[in-house]
């Protein structure tokens, strides 16, 4: 399943980050060679195996629906970028 | 020198008011003042907070309220969120950014009067093996090599801030976090005992994510029973973490003297890489020959499925990093870079905030993610991932522990294994089986390589056992007798 610098191009616009034309094929070339590495997970039986999720052996815990915490808009406000007033200010979304 | 005491030294010495918190926390300063702009092991030094922790220490040993860590100093991986102390991840796009907020594995320190001298480098957002991927430059290995003085040697990563601080005796400890070997491959690189837990035993709390469900926080140290009394504090039941296990947290410190004796220590035959040399697997048999020695029975066991881990590692990782690292938009906090719609703004913040191991595994996971290659690459993974849990479930029905190599190489120098990925993935080859299915392992210095080169040797227990890992690695330190320094710490 080798990656050609067209799919390379959709990759990275489902990442969103900004790949320039001349570097689709370095790039294609060196996923190519992790994903061929990886490849070797086909030689591995899994019929009936139920996947592997997470690390902890326990069930998720519940908690109830309710506000605990809050009300720091100043706090997380300090490393906007850019704000107006007690907003984050964005570029244009709708025009 | 006050640079060279353990922390249970220093922790007696304090009690006895031999010397005061504050001229333990100058000693370390003035070591890091000296060193750090060769060693580059801290991105951010809190000097002036230190002092004012350690006047707090003293305060606090006056009135006779010692605790835990009172007056300890300590580096703290700049992957922990520390309240109003800037932390990057070693990352571009966070270079601006000062959390509102205290990790939990931080706060716990804190509580227990540690003082915190600064914020260790580390590979861009943990990812890597040699902390060569840092936006911020890379980390000297404080070791070097016998015959070649000129080489600059990595100290591993992604902890490797952490791990050249606490080996040049610039703190007396840190934390670091592991995701597939980021603190045990380091401590094996710098000489040091790194300690990764169970899953779930640390609070994953205000730790800047990479891949959730193999992430772990863990202290080094330069003793076990050090690291004992790091992770004694570290740990506990956080309800702000959905996965933190909600169980009493042991006395660490009391199970590094409980011995072998009687424990039935397991030998996995697959732990055994093609090209690893001969002297790290002598050191291993030596290792072997320590436990049989204290009275341990040796047993052969099999992991079928642990040439599959780094493959596994490198899907399940990466896709949970591309889940994660969605959050670097520009947008609330971080580097922006304007585009001319708010899309353009996003590919162009995150191609100048991310570097290229970021870049290339955010870029796997989505692809591994995506609508028609999810069965194929993420959900056998995750099956295969199930089938490793289970080789150590089964090695568990025989064994108490398993001891294993930490890595199959000693420190490498700047440069190496630099011009193809896979060949630097090829480090957490040992490690990254116990990442996958949770359980936790520690690395313990147990020799030199030919080069004078430290080499570590990785004992594997049972989930939630830490205290019979501790005992074992304990053992092993008594038995190895470990006492080499490195040519660049403080006050050499």
């Amino acid at each position: 399943m080798a990656l050609d610098p067209t799919t390379i191009r959709r990759i990275a616009t489902l990442s969103r980050i900004r790949v320039e034309d001349d570097q689709l094929a370095p790039l294609a070339q060196e996923l190519n060679g992790i994903l061929g590495w990886i490849e070797q997970l086909n030689e591995v039986y899994v019929d009936g195996v139920e996947p592997l999720t997470g690390g902890a052996q326990m069930a998720m815990k519940m908690r109830d629906d309710a506000v605990t915490d809050g009300g720091y808009a100043e706090d997380i406000l300090a490393n906007a970028p850019d704000r107006n007033g007690a907003f984050f200010a964005v570029p244009k979304v709708v025009e | 020198m006050l640079t060279d005491l353990t922390i249970a030294e220093a922790r007696d010495a304090l009690k006895a008011k031999q010397f005061t918190a504050l001229e333990l926390t100058e000693a370390h300063l003035g070591g890091i003042e000296s060193l750090n702009p060769r060693l580059n092991a801290f991105l951010t030094v809190t000097a002036d907070q230190a002092r004012e922790q350690a006047k707090a220490a003293d305060a606090a040993i006056a009135r006779g309220e010692m605790r835990a860590l009172t007056g300890i100093p300590l580096a703290i991986k700049d992957l922990f969120c520390t309240k109003g102390v800037r932390t990057t991840a070693a990352s571009m796009i966070l270079s601006p950014f000062v959390p509102p907020y205290e990790s939990t594995v931080t706060a716990n320190l804190l509580r227990d009067g540690a003082v915190f001298v600064g914020k260790t480098n580390l590979d861009e957002f943990a990812m890597g093996s040699s902390n060569m991927s840092s936006a911020f430059g890379p980390v000297e290995n404080p070791w070097k090599r016998r015959q070649d003085q000129n080489a600059v040697l990595v100290p591993g990563g992604s902890s490797g801030g952490s791990a050249a601080a606490v080996s040049a005796r610039l703190a007396m400890g840190a934390t670091g976090t592991d995701t597939g070997g980021s603190i045990r491959q380091p401590a094996s690189f710098c000489g040091l005992v790194g300690v990764k837990p169970s899953y779930g035993r640390c609070s994953r709390w205000g730790v800047v994510a990479f891949a959730s469900s193999l992430d772990h926080p863990g202290p080094f140290a330069r003793t076990v029973q050090d690291s004992a009394i790091l992770l004694g504090s570290m740990a506990s039941h956080d309800p702000k973490d959905s996965t933190s296990a909600d169980r009493p947290v042991p006395d660490y410190e009391a199970a590094c003297r409980r011995g072998v004796k009687g424990l039935r220590i397991g030998v996995p035959r697959e732990y055994r890489a093609d090209g690893m040399p001969a002297e790290i697997d002598a050191l291993w048999q030596q290792g072997v020959q320590w436990l049989r020695d204290a009275g341990a029975e040796i047993v052969d066991v099999s992991l079928p499925h642990t040439k599959y881990g780094l493959a596994t590692y490198y899907i399940v990782a990466p896709a949970e990093a591309s889940s994660n690292l969605a959050r670097y938009d520009g947008v609330r906090f971080g580097q922006r870079q304007d585009g001319g719609d708010l899309t353009e703004m996003y590919g162009n913040t995150r191609a100048a905030g991310f570097g290229a191991e970021v870049r290339r595994r955010i870029m796997i996971g989505t692809y591994v993610l995506s609508a028609g290659y999810y069965d194929a690459y993420y959900l056998r993974a995750q099956k295969v991932r199930a089938l490793i849990l289970r080789d150590f479930n089964d090695a568990f029905q025989k064994v108490d522990a398993l001891i294993t190599p930490t890595t199959p190489s000693a420190a490498f120098a700047q440069g190496e294994k630099m011009d193809d990925p896979v060949q630097m993935y090829l480090n957490d080859l040992f490690t990254v089986g116990a990442n996958l299915a949770g359980v936790p392992a520690t690395s313990v210095p147990a020799g030199l390589d030919s080069n004078g080169l430290p080499l570590g040797l990785q004992i594997i227990g049972k989930p939630f056992d830490e205290e019979t890992v501790f005992a074992v690695s304990a053992e092993i330190e008594r038995a190895a007798g470990f006492s080499a320094l490195p040519q660049i710490r403080a006050g050499a």
